[in-house]
Order: C-alpha cells, then structure tokens, then sequence
C-alpha cells in the first residue's frame, strides 16, 4: 500500500472498453447493456440529454462505480471485477487502484477545490498514483508536473491560490493536475460547464492536442457544437447508447428531433454541420 | 515558503519552551526559571517541579497537541473549517461514560463530589471516559454504514451527540449532589492530571500521532473532493477509517484526563493554515505543536487570573479561542473579500 509499483507504458496502443455493461440504483435501472471503446489518441465524447447516464458511464470506465453486469476492461485487465466472478477463476488478472490512477484521470464536473492550496500544489497532486502515501517527488515527477502546466499554459501563475483565479484558469489548473500523472485515459465529465464561449473554445482546442499526444478523451458534454471537434460521439438516450460514430453522421435532424424535441436544428455552414435551437416557429 | 515554514516551527518551538518554563514556574511558590531548568534535567531536587507542576504542564502540551493535530485531520478529512475533534461524539460519549461512573460508582463520590477541583481523577472515571468516547465514535460508524459516506458520518454525529449530552442531563439531575463533580470535568481542567495520566496520554500519542502524521498526502488529495481522490487511486474508505481511529484515540485519551477542551482543536489548525498554507504535511505536525502551546499558555492563564483560585481550562479556552475566531473571520472576510 505505501510503495507503488509504476506500471510501464507500453508502445502498443491502449484500450479502455466496457463490454454489456448495466448499472443500476436500486431498481432504477441507469444504464442497459453497454458497449463503448476508448482507444489512445482517440477523442470521443459522450452526448444526450439529462439523466441519460453519460456521468454514470463516464465513472463506470474511470473504475470509481462497480457495474451490475458486464465487465470494463482496461487493455488486457480488469478495471474492476464483474459481480459473480470471483478473482481466481478470472483468466484476466485485475488492476490495482493505483494503477488505475496512473493510467486513467478523472476530472469530475463540480470536483471543488482547496482554497489554500497553489496551483503548482494542485498540479503535484495529480503524481499521487505515482508516488502512493509516501514517496517523495523526484525529478520524474517534477518533470511531469511542469510539462503539464504548459501545456494548460498554468505556468505563470503557479504559485497563486486556486480562489485567485478565474474560472477558466481554475479549469486548466484542474486539467492540469488530471495531465500530470501521465495517464493514459482522460476522462472528463462537462469540463466546458460555467465556461464562457472563448474559454470553451479554448478548452476544446486543447483537449483535440492532446490526442496528438497518444492520450485517449472521453468527455461527458451537453452541447453538441463542441462534440463536433471529437472523433467520435456516443449519444446516449434513456440508459442506452442510440447512435455512436462520426459526429457529422450522427448529429442528424432526425436523432436531435427525436430525443430533444422539434426545436433542435441542424443546418450546414461552410460545409460543417452546425445544431442550431429553431426558436423561430416558437415566437409569436 | 521553507524559509517561512522553518521561521513557523521555530516559533512554536521557543514558545513551547517559554510556556513549559512559565507553566512550571508559576504558582503559590514561584521557582525561578533557572531552578526549573535545573530540576527538569534533574540537577536539582524539587518536588513542586517534579511531582505537581511538570506532569501538569505536560498533560497540557500532550492534550493540546492531541487536540490540535486531531482538528487539522478532521477539518481535511470532513473538507470542512469549522469540523473539530469532537465532531464525531467524542466529547459527549466521554461525559456520559464519567456521569455514567460517577453516579453509578457510589463509593467513589465522596471527597471528589465536594470539590469542584480534586487532586486526581479516579481511574474508574478516566477509564468511563475513554470508553465513552470510542463507543460514541463507534455508534457514529455504525449508524452512517461505514466512512464512506462523509455526509451521514457529520449528520450521525450531531444526533449521538445530542443524545448522550440529554443521557447525560438527566443522570445529572439524578444525582444532583454530584453534578459539581461531572460539571468540573466537563468544563476540562487539568489540575487532576498526574504522572500517570502523562503517561497514558503519551502512549496514545506515540500510536496516533504516526498515523496521521503519514496521512498527509491523503489529506490534500481530499481537498480535491472524495471521488478525485479515489480516482488518483487511494483506497479510501481504509484511510478515512485510519483517519478517524487515530482521531477517536487522540480525543479520547485527551478528553478521558482532561475534560472537553473546547476550541484549540478548531483554532490552532486555522491559525496555522493562515501562516503555513493548506498543505497538510506541514499542516499536522504544525497543528499539533500549536496546539500543545496554546493548551500550555490557557492553563497558565487559567492559573492566574484569579489565583489563587484557578478556572477551568475549558472556561478559558473558549473564552479566549471564541472572540479570536470571530477576528479572524472578520478579518478573511475584510481582508480577503
């Protein structure tokens, strides 16, 4: 428990997938037989309207809730144990918690923050999977915290409170802790949520290079305009994935209709598809 | 900020050891700061140093550092500033196990009933008070189904809390004749506090105080909220459970000889976060120096203000460590806002 064993990154690509994957509260059942594959370098974001368990989802491949059926799995290992196989009889061996911290982030959408912490504190507190209860910061980890905060561009105002900083700062700050472990997995949930337009725009700009970096994404997000810049988008209506592919092929009319209602559009501008609101038909 | 750090503990330090001289110094027969120097390092004989004052002033540094180091752990472990060592029902558990003892044990009541200050507390009543604490913390656990749900832990808490403290009214008023007796341990006072109770109170501490002491790290991941710091991979249901033991042991061992100090275990780790940051590291260790000195210097003042009559530790904690308090939130909120 105080030494952690770091798990080498290996050159082959990785892969983070949950396979016939349900979840349910009690008898509320939240998500049914799901199927969805993250791989490295790969940005793909999770759409649909409220209560159609993209954040249940999302925590089910961070490994932070146990699925009632089906496995994640996370390369060749289990992310946690399917109920009803016990750990011997399993062919996969499993992964540890710290293990699963170095190679999957997780960003939650209202995580909070300390108030008396620097943002360079912060950012180091992302090398916990690496260092367990005790380790010391040595220069790997310090390396790590930098190239982090430069890619977030927090560098230059690393020393300042969390309370001093703006909400967009605060938010690279926090994306900058998630990047300093070095996962291989990022999962956000709403990271664009009390963003103005610019710094949504910039928050996007950021998450497409991190794929350049071999980082796979997985994002939790309400508007659909951002889930263009993605690879691939996953919508997800009732507890159930209904589309999944392209985010040109799958942000049509007909599913926006369907699931949002008539006031949702999508017109064509420059050649990109773009998801409008039809208020026009509503105003009298 | 090392250099802040180090100009922090040093300070803390000279002053543990003003107090430690002042603490011991002071009293119906004043000694000299050299004759004190002298006798603790065994140069000279001196019963009032040895055997009456030095095993007080340092039940005041154990208690105060207990009390401390156990508000800094709580307040992270809780991601809350106001949480205090006693959040848990330590202090009402406590008070129930000594009324429990000292109402049922009749034998015991006699010279200890009469006077609101007595020389040693009986072993039944330190023993009822130690087991009322940890049943309190353990009821508590129980009744939220574990750590895991920290909301249910603060929720259950006040309840036990209210409940023991009206078990405890009531068997008060049963036994009015000894309320003084209950009263004056409840109000915290350290004058019944021997060699013994140093003792005591020194082993729980060099079995808790490690523990938290290593848990510092887990501590500032917590400050990100539960579930980041479950996905930086802690197993954290164990570390809040080693979190809350080492407390419970601190608090009880505290509350158990000394009564229910109020307010070092909130003040202290404020101050100190003011002056250190929020890193819990050098949060801890730093909360539970402050807290010996100020435990230290209250007792003084509890021995001076109206000597030769003495007040109740707690008395003073609370009214010093109160209006403070108050100052310094007037002060975040004009300074900081």
């Amino acid at each position: 428990m105080l030494g952690v064993e770091t798990s080498k990154p290996s050159a082959v690509s990785h892969q983070l997938s949950a396979e016939g994957v349900s979840f349910s509260y009690g008898k509320k059942m939240i998500l049914e037989n799901i199927s969805l594959a993250l791989k490295s370098g790969e940005w793909l974001a999770l759409l649909g309207p409220n209560g159609s368990g993209k954040s249940t989802l999302l925590r089910l491949m961070a490994g932070l809730l146990v699925c009632n059926d089906g496995v994640v799995t996370l390369g060749d290992k289990w992310l946690h144990r399917p109920n009803g196989v016990k750990l011997r009889q399993s062919s996969h061996p499993g992964v540890s918690s710290w293990q699963r911290g170095q190679r999957i982030a997780f960003l939650p959408q209202n995580g909070g923050y300390p108030e008396d912490l620097s943002v360079e504190e912060v950012v180091t507190l992302g090398r916990t999977p690496h260092l367990g209860l005790l380790g010391r910061a040595g220069r790997g980890d310090l390396e790590a915290v930098e190239w982090a905060m430069e890619q977030t561009q927090v560098t230059e105002f690393r020393h300042r409170l969390l309370p001093t900083l703006s909400g967009g700062e605060r938010q690279r700050v926090m994306l900058a802790r998630a990047l300093a472990g070095q996962p291989q997995f990022l999962l956000l949930d709403e990271p664009t949520n009390h963003l103005d337009l610019h710094h949504q725009a910039e928050f996007v700009c950021l998450l497409a290079g991190l794929r350049s970096q071999g980082i796979g994404v997985l994002t939790v997000l309400h508007d659909p305009n951002l889930a263009l810049r993605a690879d691939a988008v996953a919508f997800m209506h009732g507890g159930r994935i209904v589309a999944q592919g392209q985010p040109g092929q799958v942000l049509k009319r007909e599913l926006l209709a369907r699931v949002y209602g008539e006031m949702v559009d999508v017109k064509t501008v420059d050649g990109q598809p773009f998801v409008v609101l039809g208020l026009g038909g509503q105003r009298d | 900020m090392l250099a802040r750090r180090v100009l922090v503990f040093g300070l803390l330090l000279g002053l543990l050891l003003l107090g430690l001289i002042l603490g011991v110094g002071y009293g119906a027969v004043q000694v000299g700061a050299l004759e004190v120097v002298r006798s603790i390092l065994g140069l000279q004989e001196n019963p009032i140093v040895t055997e009456l004052r030095l095993p007080r002033v340092l039940a005041a540094m154990l208690v105060g550092a207990a009390l401390g180091i156990s508000g800094a752990a709580f307040q992270g472990l809780f991601r809350n500033p106001l949480a205090d060592p006693y959040l848990m029902g330590a202090a009402s558990g406590a008070a129930l196990g000594v009324t429990l003892a000292v109402s049922l044990a009749g034998g015991l009541t006699g010279a200890f009933a009469q006077n609101a200050v007595f020389e040693f507390l009986p072993a039944s009543a330190t023993l009822a008070g130690f087991a009322g604490a940890v049943g309190a913390v353990l009821l508590v656990l129980l009744l939220s189904g574990g750590a895991s749900r920290t909301g249910d832990l603060i929720l259950a808490g006040v309840v036990v809390g209210s409940v023991l403290v009206s078990l405890s009214s009531y068997l008060m008023l049963q036994s009015a004749d000894r309320v003084r007796a209950v009263l004056a341990f409840t109000l915290g006072n350290l004058a019944f506090v021997g060699w013994g109770g140093v003792l005591s109170l020194a082993v729980y501490l060099a079995l808790a105080l490690p523990v938290l002491l290593l848990l510092g790290r887990t501590l500032n991941a917590l400050s990100l909220g539960e579930e980041t710091a479950r996905s930086l991979g802690l197993p954290l249901n164990a570390l809040k459970l080693a979190i809350i033991g080492a407390v419970t042991l601190l608090t009880a061992a505290a509350v158990a000889q000394a009564g229910i100090i109020g307010f070092v275990g909130l003040v202290a780790p404020h101050i100190l976060r003011r002056l250190l940051g929020g890193d819990y590291r050098w949060l801890l260790p730093a909360s539970a120096l402050g807290g010996a000195v100020m435990l230290v210097l209250a007792d003084l003042a509890a021995r001076v203000v109206i000597a030769p009559s003495e007040l109740p530790i707690g008395i003073v904690t609370t009214l010093l460590g109160g209006p403070f308090f108050l100052y310094l939130l007037w002060r975040k909120r004009n300074v900081g806002g």
